[in-house]
């Protein structure tokens, strides 16, 4: 077990930003956490790194509490705080050459050498991090981060305010990494849950509302199939109700609908009869799949 | 800490930082040692190095507080104190490593005053006709009066994220420890042994003390303590996220 949560909480004043959350991250895999603005995540993850200390329960890496053997757990874990927080005066190398010393990283030049290879940033060692653009501030970040080789790595929202050219880049990079080590990543990016992680963790008003992979928490909030279908000519909402095993139904533009059946029937060919027999022409049918965005309305509405 | 030293002794150095405390700190005291007429060597028409040692600490009021203003301030500012506490040093580390560079620095600005001692040397009459014991004795002293600044300095950066809060309070405090006691023991309320004791809590007192060229262990014992004081206090504060 790389990383474990047990029965976390975390009072601010009189807020629980954190309450009573459990959950576990293993070796080869990378976990997204997930949540609206101000869930709890953040603190979740300042806890574990032991920038904040818990209210109540613990946070365990690689088998150190972070409250008891904290110099243990600290050299395991890789940190990219929110904001990546950088000393903007200094160069990328000296930089990275100043976190190894930190560290006491064993031929550490050439491992910074390593990092500014892997982070793609060898066109840049010689900058000012004050002169680099923000994803190249963001391999900066991450380089910091593994510089050391941690066992486990922490970003809180490694992508955010990148192009979408680097959002891809950093993504491939997070999830090379997560073969071999312990990711947990925190957005609230959707989409970079699906892309990226293989398992996610809900939270919401610092609650665990979800744990479990994207394919589970697909099928567990799949209740229905959903079909989007467009005629040439005008429907009508009430005929096309009345299709078998078809239980409501949307308008969406003029002549397009979005139909909900049960998940355990396909009601394609029942709107096919339907359109022949009715001499309508079919211009688009299509069943949609839940996406994680759904899921993740559902569970923090 | 030794990262740590290095990493803010180059920073001192890449950027004007350190040139200009340096800088600042040469000029003013060879005005005031060899050109002001008030206080000039020359004129004066003794050979010791008292203006030195008298305008040191004044001008070590204003310059150290804006070498240590940025030490943790900034890092509180810009968010890279979380990744310094996160890291598998301790906080004494931290606090051990900056202390100790800006005292590096303070004591690279007092390197070349060692020139006045030999000119001084020099030009007494006969040559060399100098109180060497003193001017070691001040020279030991003005460290120690330095590192307490520093001290108070890194602690008054510790408390805050803005520079010119840090330097602001550092400079109240740095004043308030080097004069004030000494000026408060002369109220009337403290009489008999209690005036001895509030004059006693300066660094005034101890520095005089130290001047004479006589290294009593109660004004080291003094220093020390005042430092560690300080240290301790940035450290404290330093976790008072996780009170």
């Amino acid at each position: 077990m790389s990383v474990k949560v047990t029965h976390l909480s975390k009072l601010f004043a009189t807020q629980r930003a954190v309450d009573d959350v459990s959950f576990e991250a293993h070796q080869g895999e990378v976990l997204g956490f997930l949540g609206p603005n101000g869930a709890g995540k953040t603190t979740t993850m300042k806890i574990i790194t032991g920038y904040l200390p818990a209210s109540s329960g613990q946070a365990e890496v690689c088998g150190f509490d972070v409250a008891l053997h904290p110099m243990e757990a600290r050299r395991r874990v890789g940190y990219l705080p929110e904001h990546n927080p950088l000393y903007r005066d200094m160069y990328v190398r000296e930089y990275l050459t100043f976190t190894a010393g930190v560290h006491g990283v064993p031929q550490a030049a050439k491992r910074v050498a390593a990092m500014i290879e892997l982070t793609g940033l060898g066109s840049h060692r010689h900058k000012h991090i004050n002169e680099l653009s923000k994803g190249y501030r963001q391999r900066v970040g991450l380089a910091q981060a593994m510089l050391h080789d941690p066992e486990v790595l922490i970003l809180d929202e490694p992508t955010s305010g990148l192009d979408p050219n680097q959002i891809v880049e950093i993504r491939q990079l997070i999830k090379d990494i997560g073969r071999e080590k312990t990711v947990i990543l925190s957005t609230h990016i959707l989409g970079e849950v699906e892309a990226v992680c293989d398992r996610a963790i809900i939270i919401n008003r610092g609650k665990l509302v979800a744990d479990a992979t994207i394919e589970e928490l697909k099928r567990q909030f799949s209740g229905q199939s959903v079909v989007t279908v467009e005629f040439a000519e005008a429907g009508d909402q009430k005929r096309l109700a009345a299709i078998p095993n078809v239980l409501s139904v949307k308008g969406l533009d003029k002549n397009r609908w979005q139909l909900h059946a049960a998940v355990d029937h396909d009601v394609r060919p029942d709107i096919f009869a339907f359109a022949v027999a009715n001499k309508l022409t079919l211009l688009e049918l299509h069943k949609e799949t839940y996406s994680v965005e759904d899921v993740f309305q559902q569970l923090t509405k | 800490m030794l990262s740590i030293f290095r990493k803010e002794i180059n920073s001192f150095f890449s950027s004007l930082i350190g040139y200009i405390v340096i800088g600042v700190f040469l000029v003013l005291m060879g005005l005031v040692m060899w050109v002001f007429p008030d206080y000039s060597v020359l004129d004066g028409g003794y050979a010791n190095l008292n203006t030195l040692f008298s305008i040191s600490p004044l001008i070590f009021l204003f310059l150290i507080p804006a070498v240590t203003m940025r030490t943790l301030a900034e890092e509180q500012q810009s968010g890279t104190i979380e990744l310094l506490v996160t890291r598998p040093i301790s906080d004494w580390q931290i606090v051990g490593g900056k202390f100790l560079a800006c005292l590096v620095l303070v004591a690279f600005a007092l390197l070349p005053t060692l020139l006045y001692f030999v000119t001084v040397y020099r030009l007494g009459a006969p040559v060399g006709n100098l109180d060497s014991g003193g001017i070691l004795g001040s020279y030991i002293g003005l460290l120690f009066l330095a590192a307490a600044f520093v001290a108070i300095g890194v602690f008054a950066s510790s408390l805050t994220n803005n520079q010119i809060v840090a330097f602001v309070l550092a400079t109240f405090l740095c004043f308030f420890f080097l004069l004030a006691f000494d000026f408060l023991s002369r109220l009337p309320v403290f009489f008999g042994k209690t005036d001895d004791v509030v004059q006693g809590i300066g660094i005034q007192y101890h520095y005089d003390s130290m001047s004479r060229g006589v290294l009593d262990s109660r004004d080291l014992i003094y220093f020390v303590s005042l430092i560690a004081l300080f240290l301790a206090a940035t450290v404290l504060s330093l976790g008072k996220r996780k009170w």
